[in-house]
């Protein structure tokens, strides 16, 4: 657990041959609220390859699940804009501009989502069997026997104890962990290209946590699902993912392979995220854990030029006066937002998620 | 289950004992005789009243003797201002009463939910404003104006209309036929009485369901915009359930549980009637009979009618809690 690779064997990167399952362009979502218009997630472009993860973190408020909903057009309309120049482009279609009818087809079966909380997700006055066959019911055209065994092999495939039993419970029955792997089968009972995972982890104990990722790192090598994970947990990150974007107020600052996000970041953001994971036997006893001075800006009122630059421990002129691009500055490398990125490489060591 | 609901029984033995204590406690405060004899009676005739009212016997016989009254459901004594028992007072009463309340109360909880469900489904959007304004308009608006509104335009004018065109007239502004008080009338002549109804039914039934369908929307729909809310839903739509399953399949079942809490505290009303409505309309249904025996201190006619609706009050609570058990699997009988 020393500075070892976070990833046992780091992913090459894509093959240019290969198709992205997922392309999102300039992804724009606006809310409405009492104080106007506000800019959730702003101008985020990036692809998504099948069979691997992708993790998007940042702090809370940073649009990573703004992003992910957007995909899913889950969003509230009444009070949510996604920028008619925003492209989420997946099997040939745009879903930023899709019917919601035609939508309906791709969500739950193309497109797959679990959330944060496992307690709160499912309803809780239907059976979690009746919750996993409505899936089915909507997407496919199994009988009902069909459907059932279906639904016993999913919970035996998250690794349900007794799931013929299991599957008459009602969720709140079943323990936390028990739930998000209910929510795990739900959400690829219809064998979905693309996994989108919010935070699964967060309200989950530790070793549940690490049984959950395990559970979605096999099912990912069985079906090569794309996954998506959104997380803030960036020792999550290392153990589990291929690519990572990192985001910051609505924005994309960096992304790029584990390898290049931990060991040679290169937006002082980044590096700040990163130098606030406890480190094993890297702290005194009684010492402060490092950690990010000041606060996410507020959307309505964000800094003229770079919008780290109020917290940018490097911070020069030019920052203030001129946002920078999201683009290769500097050495080239993998692309961040920043006028001076950082090319030394990072000294510290990431502890793999517990 | 059924353990659970003999054991609310039992528990509400003594609760119930104490509603009838306190009721007949209350009553005797002031001595009844005075007021049925007037001024300067002999101590005759007041001796004389006592007995035949039957207050002259200790209380606690009394109170066993109702206790008995209430046990047998044979209310035998006689009410003192109207001179007849009464058992025979409440077959006559309850029927009008039901007649009014029950169609209003399930026609405002049906239209409530109805209305709820759309105003929920465009929560945010002219529908759902328009809605909630007419709504609070609805609620804003006293009872007596409704009623006065309503014997006008509704009856009068409606009537002197029909009528210019020779046909009968279709709500009478007041009134009631004493048929529709008799179930026997209802089995051998259902056409007829169903009319009868219309005639002096209908109108009083549409004014209360005016006055609380305002109520009704606004708190079904305040728990139906509550749910939406819930993750639950998210869920449901990632799944790719379209917004109609997701309202009426994931949502309404969640809020069932409000709904059934209010439709059931309202039902103890249901016998007690629209006393209002039941005035201005000359409808001879349960609330009007008590308050004029309150008027009158019939003590026999308040005692059981009291204790009657304390009684619906308590079975009715066990009712909503089983329920509760049936519609949420979270709720454990026990």
């Amino acid at each position: 657990m020393t500075s070892a690779p976070p990833h046992p064997a780091p992913a090459p990167p894509p093959a240019p041959a290969r198709e992205p399952v997922l392309r999102v362009r300039n992804l724009t979502t606006r809310f409405r609220t009492e104080r106007g218009m506000v800019t959730a997630v702003d101008d985020v472009s990036f692809d998504l390859y099948p069979g691997e993860t992708l993790g998007i973190v940042g702090e809370s408020g940073c649009g990573k699940t703004v992003t992910s909903k957007s995909i899913m057009r889950l969003l509230p309309e009444n009070v949510t804009r996604i920028d008619p120049a925003s492209r989420i482009e997946f099997a040939g279609r745009n879903l930023a501009s899709l019917p919601e009818h035609e939508l309906r087809r791709v969500r739950g079966e193309k497109i797959a989502m679990i959330f944060q909380e496992p307690m709160t997700s499912l309803n809780p006055v239907f059976r979690v069997g009746w919750q996993l066959d409505e899936a089915l019911r909507l997407h496919t055209r199994l009988n009902r026997a069909e459907r059932r065994a279906k639904v016993i092999e999913m919970l035996r495939i998250v690794e349900i104890p007794s799931p013929e039993n299991r599957m008459d419970d009602y969720p709140h029955q079943l323990s936390g962990g028990m739930r998000q792997r209910v929510m795990i089968a739900m959400a690829l009972c219809c064998e979905p290209d693309i996994l989108i995972a919010d935070e699964p982890t967060t309200a989950l104990d530790v070793t549940i946590q690490a049984q959950i990722l395990d559970l979605m790192e096999s099912l990912k090598r069985k079906t090569r699902t794309a996954i998506m994970l959104i997380t803030h947990n960036l020792g999550v990150v290392a153990q589990v993912c291929d690519r990572v974007m990192v985001m910051y107020a609505g924005r994309v600052i960096e992304s790029g392979s584990v390898r290049d996000i931990f060991h040679r970041a290169r937006h002082p953001y980044t590096r700040a995220l990163l130098e606030s994971i406890p480190k094993k036997g890297g702290r005194v006893k009684g010492a402060r854990l490092p950690a990010i001075g000041g606060m996410v800006p507020s959307l309505f009122n964000l800094p003229k030029g770079c919008r780290f630059s109020d917290r940018c421990g490097f911070v020069q002129d030019r920052c203030r006066a001129e946002e920078p691009t999201f683009g290769e500055h500097g050495a080239a490398a993998h692309p961040v937002r920043c006028h001076f990125p950082i090319e030394t490489p990072v000294k510290i060591s990431v502890r793999a998620a517990p | 289950m059924w353990s659970f609901i003999l054991r609310r029984l039992l528990y509400n033995i003594p609760v119930y004992l104490g509603i009838v204590l306190v009721v007949m406690l209350i009553l005797r405060v002031n001595d009844p005789v005075y007021a049925a004899l007037g001024k300067n009676p002999s101590v005759e005739e007041i001796q004389a009243k006592r007995e035949s009212m039957g207050i002259d016997r200790p209380f606690v016989e009394q109170y066993g003797r109702f206790l008995k009254e209430l046990v047998t459901l044979d209310f035998k004594r006689e009410s003192w201002d109207l001179k007849i028992p009464v058992k025979q007072l409440l077959d006559r009463t309850i029927l009008p009463s039901l007649l009014i309340t029950v169609p209003t109360l399930v026609t405002s909880t049906i239209l409530g939910i109805g209305i709820a469900l759309v105003a929920a489904y465009f929560r945010g959007r002219a529908v759902d404003k328009t809605l909630m304004i007419l709504a609070v308009l609805g609620m804003s608006v006293s009872y007596l104006v409704y009623v006065i509104v309503g014997q006008y335009f509704g009856a009068h004018l409606l009537n002197q209309s029909l009528a210019a065109r020779d046909l009968d007239p279709l709500f009478a502004t007041s009134g009631f036929d004493p048929a529709l008080s008799d179930l026997g009338t209802w089995a051998r002549q259902p056409a007829r009485n169903a009319g009868m109804w219309i005639t002096y039914c209908c109108l009083p039934v549409l004014i209360g369901v005016f006055v609380s369908v305002g109520y009704d929307t606004r708190f079904y729909r305040a728990v139906m915009v509550e749910e939406t809310g819930r993750d639950y839903i998210v869920t449901a739509r990632a799944k790719g359930a379209g917004n109609r399953r997701v309202m009426f399949i994931h949502m309404l079942k969640n809020a069932m549980i409000p709904v059934i809490t209010r439709v059931m505290i309202s039902l103890p009303f249901l016998l007690e009637g629209a006393i209002v409505v039941e005035v201005y309309f000359g409808i001879p249904g349960m609330g009007r009979t008590l308050i004029g025996a309150i008027e009158a201190k019939d003590f026999p006619v308040i005692e059981t009618f009291t204790a009657l609706l304390a009684g619906i009050f308590i079975l009715s609570n066990i009712l909503t809690d089983v329920l509760y058990a049936l519609v949420d699997p979270r709720v454990r009988l026990s």
